[in-house]
């Protein structure tokens, strides 16, 4: 699950030289890495092998520029030429006679009810513009009422449920109604469909031909597999799309659906949806989606989610004793609640780039760490059973004196250790990341990708790669004493995260 | 359409592109290590992951018939080696003469928990079995409705909570009912979750832990509800399901999709959990008793074996 594209890459370019053109071979064992982890997120093979072709001249004799790892250079190429495939995001369109009509589609589950409500809402509030939706789906048990009852939610309305009435026949209703009311847009979801179901796809092209679309979404899982291919292009048969909207997109997949599909339809991605929740609908990134795709985790996702949950002050004073090396059983105390309320250890892990944390291996020891809310409950009771010179040197801790706590914290010797043997652990990585410097450990490759992405996290930007700009890149060296406040700050405790809006 | 026939042109669809592929590398010509790597392509493109695909691939390029086997015989092969993979997991489903024999349904969003309730429920009623619809989705909109829906199909019972209701409280609520009343079959549905969120997954445990506190025994299945559209993520979800649901089983839906669910592969080799059902289509039959020689022969684009 952790092994990525940064790692594999790593242990390649490691047994090469650091300066020089690439030559073939090390660029096609390189491109095998990068064919395996695009399939491993899901890119179906053809995209991949297109791609791939696409990558290859622009590495092969490109030059490895001063101060860049050959690692760095490569992902750099892939990175770019991801981002440039993923295409730039694209605005809806409203450029028709009101009501401007919006049809949703997709196969079933993918999302559309939700997502049109989503955006029915996004509409409503970024554009001003006054919505109604409508359910063409006559297909599943309750699908009508399941719109209805969002439109309630967020005050949008919906166009009356006729029983009995064709999808055909609803997107005309809809569409009158739309013009009566005044109504700037008129919002179509429709039932879901395989693509093999003849009879319904050509449902569908039926009712884009009677409501005339503005906006034709294609509403995708970004858990889907090799199949997006097929998917998108026999929908694209039948349709005209002008968008996807990839669902799900908060899940730990990798999200490589969304390359297939957006390079066999051509048409831009346009949203993506990151919760259940009603707001939860962000604008296509194609950047975040590249890092995400290649394995280097979704760091503004993280960061984000820090800054809607964290104790800002807290943190900075972890920050700061971890500075001077250190950390004791408070400060991790108030770390693992902290991640508690982050989405648990695994939640924040999943965001983050392997490569950060100086790959799989310590990903692992760290998930292992993960517990649920009772435990951490306990851990807490034990910590504050101990008393403040125990916390501050755990060394103290000898066989009464665990005893002791455990009996005062309700728990047994057993969970003490734990407790003892995590904060050992964790004060041992944190002094890793501190002495040896952050570069060392994490091999040159990931060193400066790591480095740079605290410092852009502070300004709220992107952690791309503008690193590997020669001009740009981070002195490695000077690394080594900032890095664990970075560190930390990446996990969810600086107190500049960019607040979202 | 009988529902033998229903399930292969559903898969036979969907392996259309896999069974091209091969006819179009073999071509009659000798095996070649060029057409096994194009044989793992087509694997690969049916979602069984590089690794598992490479397994496979690997295990045929050992064979020493390997020069003497034509296209149907490689096929057939190859057939035989993803049998192999998913025998161990070809499972029956049966329901216990315990009453409520409880079973949980669980998934990531739009996996096909509800429309599986559906189906089940006809199944077990069609038995003589008394059901019982517990829906514990009190989250998405309309859910409890959607439920209702095919308990009113059925012919069987739902018991549903206000919107925003406690999950776990109502579970606990059905399944005291299911056995006051005597109920053979309690059917537990619940909301749609992303593995990737520890909150819901815990909410899930929590649904069993209530359960337990009723009847030590239940739940007595938890079912993991797969898409077949899904590609490797499906096997995170598993091995997070198990881990938080105590998942007994899988169904793998939407097979009536153009999408060849081979994710099912992987999980097998990796978790070795019961596979029950596949879905193949909306309506209240569309579910198909789980065979791994059905589902590996349909996923190379053969025939059913005859006899
Ligand atoms: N083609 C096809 N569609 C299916 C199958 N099973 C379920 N569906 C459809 O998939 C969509 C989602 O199914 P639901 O049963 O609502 O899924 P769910 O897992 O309960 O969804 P949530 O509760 O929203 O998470 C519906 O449109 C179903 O009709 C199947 O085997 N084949
Ligand atoms: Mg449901």
């Amino acid at each position: 699950m952790f092994d990525t594209l940064s790692e594999n890459l790593g242990s390649i370019f490691d047994r090469l030289t650091r300066r020089g053109a690439l030559s073939e071979a090390q660029v096609e064992e390189a491109l095998g890495e990068i064919r395996k982890a695009l399939l491993e997120a899901d890119v179906a093979l053809p995209v991949v092998r297109s791609f791939i072709d696409q990558v290859r001249p622009l590495a092969v004799g490109s030059n490895v520029l001063k101060s860049v790892t050959p690692g760095q250079q490569v992902i750099k190429i892939v990175n770019d030429a991801l981002i440039d495939m993923l295409g730039a995001p694209a605005p809806l369109k409203f450029d028709a006679v009101p009501p401007v009509v919006m049809m949703m589609v997709g196969l079933q589950g993918s999302g559309k009810t939700t997502s049109t409500g989503k955006l029915a809402k996004f509409i409503t509030e970024t554009e001003k513009r006054k919505v109604l939706m409508a359910s063409l789906d006559t297909q599943r048990p309750a699908a009508m009422q399941q719109l209805a009852v969002l439109g309630e939610q967020t005050g949008i309305q919906t166009l009356p449920i006729v029983d009995g009435q064709a999808p055909v026949d609803i997107a005309k209703r809809a569409v009158q109604a739309g013009k009566l009311g005044g109504f700037d847009v008129v919002m179509l979801d429709t039932a879901g469909r395989t693509n093999a179901d003849e009879a319904l796809m050509a449902e569908m092209a039926a009712i884009e031909k009677a409501a005339a679309p503005t906006e034709t979404l294609l509403v995708a899982d970004s858990l889907t597999g090799q199949e997006a291919v097929n998917i998108a292009a026999q929908f694209a048969a039948r349709v005209t799309l002008s968008g996807i909207l990839l669902t799900r997109a908060d899940g730990d997949g990798r999200g490589g659906a969304a390359l297939s599909m957006r390079y066999v339809t051509g048409v831009p991605i346009k949203f993506l949806g990151v919760g259940e929740a009603i707001d939860k609908l962000e604008l296509f990134d194609p950047q975040r989606l590249a890092n995400r795709i290649l394995g280097m985790g979704d760091v503004v996702g993280l960061v984000e989610r820090a800054a809607e949950t964290m104790d800002a002050e807290k943190a900075e004073k972890i920050a700061a004793r971890m500075k001077k090396g250190q950390f004791t059983l408070d400060d991790m105390a108030a770390q693992l609640k902290q991640m508690q309320a982050m989405g648990g250890m695994s939640g924040v892990l999943g965001m983050l780039p392997s490569s950060l944390l100086g790959g799989g291996k310590m990903k692992k020891q760290l998930a292992a760490l993960d517990m649920d809310e009772r435990e951490l409950l306990r851990q807490a009771a034990i910590v504050s059973s101990m008393t403040r010179g125990e916390r501050d040197n755990p060394k103290l801790m000898n066989a009464s004196r665990k005893r002791r706590v455990a009996g005062g914290s309700g728990t047994s010797v057993q969970d003490v250790n734990k407790v003892l043997k995590m904060h050992r652990q964790m004060a041992d990585m944190m002094k890793k990341m501190g002495k040896g410097g952050l570069a060392n450990m994490m091999g040159g490759l990931t060193g400066s990708m790591g480095g740079n992405m605290g410092a852009n996290m502070e300004g709220g930007s992107m952690p791309q790669m503008p690193s590997l700009d020669p001009n740009n890149l981070p002195d490695l060296s000077k690394l080594g004493g900032d890095a664990p406040a970075d560190f930390l700050k990446g996990l969810g405790l600086p107190n500049s995260g960019p607040k979202k809006k | 359409m009988s529902l033998w026939s229903r399930l292969k042109s559903g898969l036979s669809r969907s392996s259309e592109a896999l069974g091209n592929s091969l006819s179009g590398l073999m071509g009659g010509k000798k095996l070649s290590a060029e057409t096994l790597g194009e044989l793992e392509d087509a694997l690969i493109m049916a979602d069984l992951g590089v690794a598992t695909a490479a397994i496979i691939t690997d295990n045929l390029r050992a064979r020493r018939d390997l020069a003497e086997l034509d296209d149907g015989a490689l096929r057939a092969a190859l057939a035989g080696e993803i049998a192999a993979l998913l025998e161990p997991v070809e499972s029956t489903f049966s329901v216990s003469s315990h009453q409520p024999h409880v079973i949980l349904l669980a998934g990531v969003n739009g996996a096909g928990k509800t429309t599986t309730i559906g189906k089940l429920a006809k199944k077990f009623q069609a038995e003589g079995k008394t059901v019982m619809l517990a829906a514990c989705d009190t989250f998405r909109a309309a859910a409890s409705e959607q439920l209702q829906g095919w308990g009113a199909r059925a012919k069987v019972r739902g018991i549903a909570g206000a919107a925003g209701a406690d999950a776990a409280g109502l579970a606990f609520q059905a399944l005291e009912q299911a056995q006051a009343d005597k109920i053979d079959v309690l059917m537990i549905d619940t909301a749609g979750r992303l593995q990737s969120n520890d909150n819901l997954m815990a909410e899930l445990s929590k649904i069993i832990r209530v359960a337990k506190k009723l009847d030590a025994t239940a739940p007595h299945e938890s079912l993991l509800i797969l898409d077949a559209t899904t590609g490797q993520n499906a096997i995170a979800q598993a091995e997070a399901f198990l881990g938080a649901a105590q998942t007994t089983g899988l169904i793998m839906t939407k097979l009536d999709g153009t999408a060849r669910g081979g994710g099912l592969v992987p999980i097998a080799q990796k978790l070795a959990l019961p596979i029950y059902f596949i879905g193949v289509g909306e309506q209240a039959d569309d579910l198909q008793v789980f065979s791994a020689n059905g589902f590996a022969r349909a996923l190379v684009g053969l025939e059913e074996e005859a006899g």
